[in-house]
């Protein structure tokens, strides 16, 4: 279990959960190499067509993160993620995908530390569920 | 075919040393698309970027990507230099591999280079389908608000309207000067502060171009640089001021000690700001014992407030020049004079006879009352063993901690707090006193405990930042915006309903109907293109092509490892 090395997605706003990457990475707090960023503008631009496309090709985990509620760049797009991104961990429940592979969390420009959790719990979580079995059906 | 070109950055060792750059060049070379890699010691040097010039012309690139750090800092830099070298600036990609990768995976440097493959291979994915793109303009209203009348406030007030400039100051208090107004004398040059204000204060309030509201308190924000509509409110009756740009000087609180050292029980302890007050009263205490780093450099606030040694330093001197045979000591953990005229002030109280005992936070320092004060018991590192003193006044060397009301003044500015309550700042090095968000700056205690003179510096840096954009009377709108592509859209309103800026309304051409964006009121968030059904709304630099890139690239190479 432990030998499996999950890949991952991340979607990062710009304002916060990004800069929450940075400053993780100037405090040089490790973490697992195992997720990778794209980085949004904000949350709420993320689209499920994206989460269903990694899934489906057989990236392990998805991550969207943004800014806490209330603290939108643009304010109240996160509303909307966090409305939006529960009904697409229904989609893929419903799909036979384990909703688990996707997960939303908020993570503030002053909060490295939140992020390495967030990193760390996340791929320890996905380690658990396993390879996506979409591994090996390719389209 | 695009011809990208891809320059990895060693960063020195920041990168280099965890990442293997030589082979993510050669990885980089065998990416679609890409006619040319190489690797620099700094991307950002001169000599970086004179290379990545020479190669644009060399290689006929029309695609830029660099991987190196955040794009948060350093993509302007990067843009500007592929526009001198004649490409369009959005055809620049950044990908971050220092901050994402070599700082946060030290220990893995295998591991690293992968991660770092696939988002070079992520980046250049986006980069073949960038687009040139055209930015927007928009205007400035040429008035400021500046948040707070503290020295670092004020200061930044009177540049402003020295530069004649509108500018709105607002202070919860009903007088100008912060903290300052309640000290009397500033080290390490002991000028008396009142002058240092007075002059200040006069300044703005003969200026027609300042506007001061005090006992007021900022309650909504709106906008963006350069159109901000900044709500003021006083007693109950709120005022909305237009402003171009915003500075923050809202300063800091003394931290009161939580009966720490007999603080509140055993008489003559007090704090600095109680010293403070007493020596302008015209106080002559003859044995004052400070003990400083009290309530800092500990677990839960672990930070040095950088003030109060120098504050102890100042106030030591100034009762020896009351009653040049009081006894002073200071209690310290280190003692922090940093700059050379507080370091002068340092030497003065040591030949002065001012007592430094070192002390450790695992043996601080025990205050009981006695017949004449109060008995301090301490045990000297110095001299390995206890030692006690007696005092009149023992003074307590508090840090500064971050006023209450931050927090919320954060989140009306959408601006972000460090884990003490301080505004954090766009970048120490490369964006000081400026905010991650375009228009609002930062400056004095607000953002970290500054001396008096550390506040005016970067008060007048403030207000020269502020300066910029309403001076230029415009400011340049990234070209981040959403469009909407009429063939595809159906009109269903959805994106209208999920913008927060009603920049998106649904117009009616040619006999269709279809979502059309005001691209000034637009500030390119995405919302709408997640919300689009038809794939109709797209925001440019992010396209659903674009990201849908980066996601194959990411899966195309992740799958070829063995998992």
């Amino acid at each position: 279990m432990t030998d499996f090395r999950p890949t991952i997605l991340a979607f990062c706003c710009n304002w916060c959960s990004y800069a929450g990457a940075d400053l993780a990475g100037v405090s040089r707090l490790q973490m697992p190499p195992n997720v990778h960023i794209i980085r949004v503008m904000c949350s709420a631009s993320v689209k499920p067509e994206y989460v269903l496309k990694a899934l489906s090709q057989g990236i392990d985990g998805v991550l969207v993160l943004g800014c806490h509620i209330g603290d939108c760049h643009y304010m109240t797009g996160n509303h909307r993620t966090a409305k939006r991104m529960p009904l697409v961990q229904k989609v893929l429940k419903e799909t036979g995908i384990d909703e688990r592979r996707l997960k939303l969390d908020w993570v503030s420009a002053a909060e490295g530390e939140k992020f390495q959790k967030v990193i760390v719990d996340f791929v320890q979580e996905v380690q658990m569920l396993g390879p996506s079995p979409l591994r090996e059906v390719r389209f | 075919m695009a011809r990208i070109g891809v320059f990895i950055c060693h960063c020195g060792h920041n990168i280099a040393s965890t990442v293997n750059v030589e082979e993510l060049v050669e990885f980089a070379k065998t990416l679609p698309e890409v006619v040319a890699a190489e690797h620099n010691l700094y991307s950002c040097s001169e000599e970086g970027l004179g290379s990545i010039r020479k190669s644009i012309e060399k290689n006929k690139l029309d695609r830029v990507v660099v991987a190196a750090c955040t794009p948060r800092t350093h993509e302007p830099l990067f843009r500007k230099t592929v526009e001198l070298a004649g490409i369009n600036k959005y055809l620049f990609e950044f990908v971050n591999i220092r901050e994402h990768v070599s700082w946060i995976h030290a220990k893995e440097p295998k591991s690293a280079t992968e991660k770092a493959k696939k988002l070079v291979a992520m980046g250049v994915a986006k980069a073949a389908l960038l687009e040139p793109q055209k930015e927007g303009e928009s205007s400035v209203i040429p008035t400021a608000v500046v948040i707070g009348g503290g020295i670092a406030g004020i200061t930044a007030a009177a540049s402003l309207v020295a530069q004649r400039i509108d500018t709105h100051l607002v202070e919860t208090e009903s007088r100008l000067g912060g903290n300052l107004a309640d000290i009397e004398v500033i080290g390490p040059q002991f000028l008396k502060s009142k002058q240092l204000l007075d002059e200040l204060i006069m300044e703005l309030k003969t200026s027609t171009k300042a506007h001061l509201h005090l006992s007021s308190r900022v309650t909504e924000v709106k906008g963006f640089v350069g159109n901000f509509e900044v709500t003021v409110d006083r007693a109950g009756k709120a005022g909305k001021i237009p402003a171009g740009a915003i500075i923050v000087a809202t300063g800091a609180k003394e931290w009161t000690p939580n009966g720490e050292y007999g603080f509140g029980t055993v008489p003559g302890v007090i704090t600095q700001q109680d010293l403070e007050t007493r020596l302008a009263k015209g106080e002559k205490p003859k044995r004052v014992v400070f003990i400083q780093c009290v309530g800092s450099r500990q677990p839960g606030r672990e930070y040095c407030s950088r003030v109060c040694c120098n504050a102890s330093l100042k106030n030591a001197l100034r009762i020896l020049d009351a009653a040049p045979d009081a006894i002073v000591s200071i209690l310290h953990r280190d003692i922090m004079s940093y700059g050379t005229a507080s370091e002068h002030m340092y030497r003065r109280a040591s030949e002065r006879g001012v007592r430094f005992v070192r002390y450790g936070l695992d043996r601080p320092a025990k205050v009981s009352p006695s017949k004449s004060g109060a008995v301090v018991e301490v045990f000297d590192e110095t001299l390995d063993e206890d030692i006690d003193m007696d005092a009149d006044l023992v003074v307590l060397a508090t840090p500064m901690v971050a006023r209450d009301d931050s927090r919320e003044l954060g989140k009306l500015l959408k601006v972000p707090l460090d884990k003490f309550g301080f505004f954090l700042e766009a970048h120490v090095k490369l964006r000081p006193v400026e905010f991650a968000t375009d228009g609002v700056f930062i400056c004095g205690s607000a953002r970290w405990p500054s001396s008096v003179s550390e506040c005016i510096s970067q008060g007048k840096a403030a207000a020269a930042k502020a300066a910029i954009p309403i001076r230029k009377g415009k400011v340049v709108i990234e070209a981040i915006t959403a469009q909407s592509d009429s063939d595809k859209c159906s009109a269903c309103g959805n994106c209208v309903i999920a913008c927060p800026y009603e920049a998106i309304e649904i117009v009616e051409a040619d006999g269709k109907r279809y979502a059309k964006v005001n691209e000034t009121l637009c500030k390119g968030c995405g919302t709408c293109v997640a919300a689009c059904p038809n794939d109709a709304m797209q925001q440019r630099g992010f396209t659903t092509r674009q990201l849908g890139a980066m996601i194959d690239a990411l899966v195309k190479n992740a799958m070829e490892e063995t998992p």
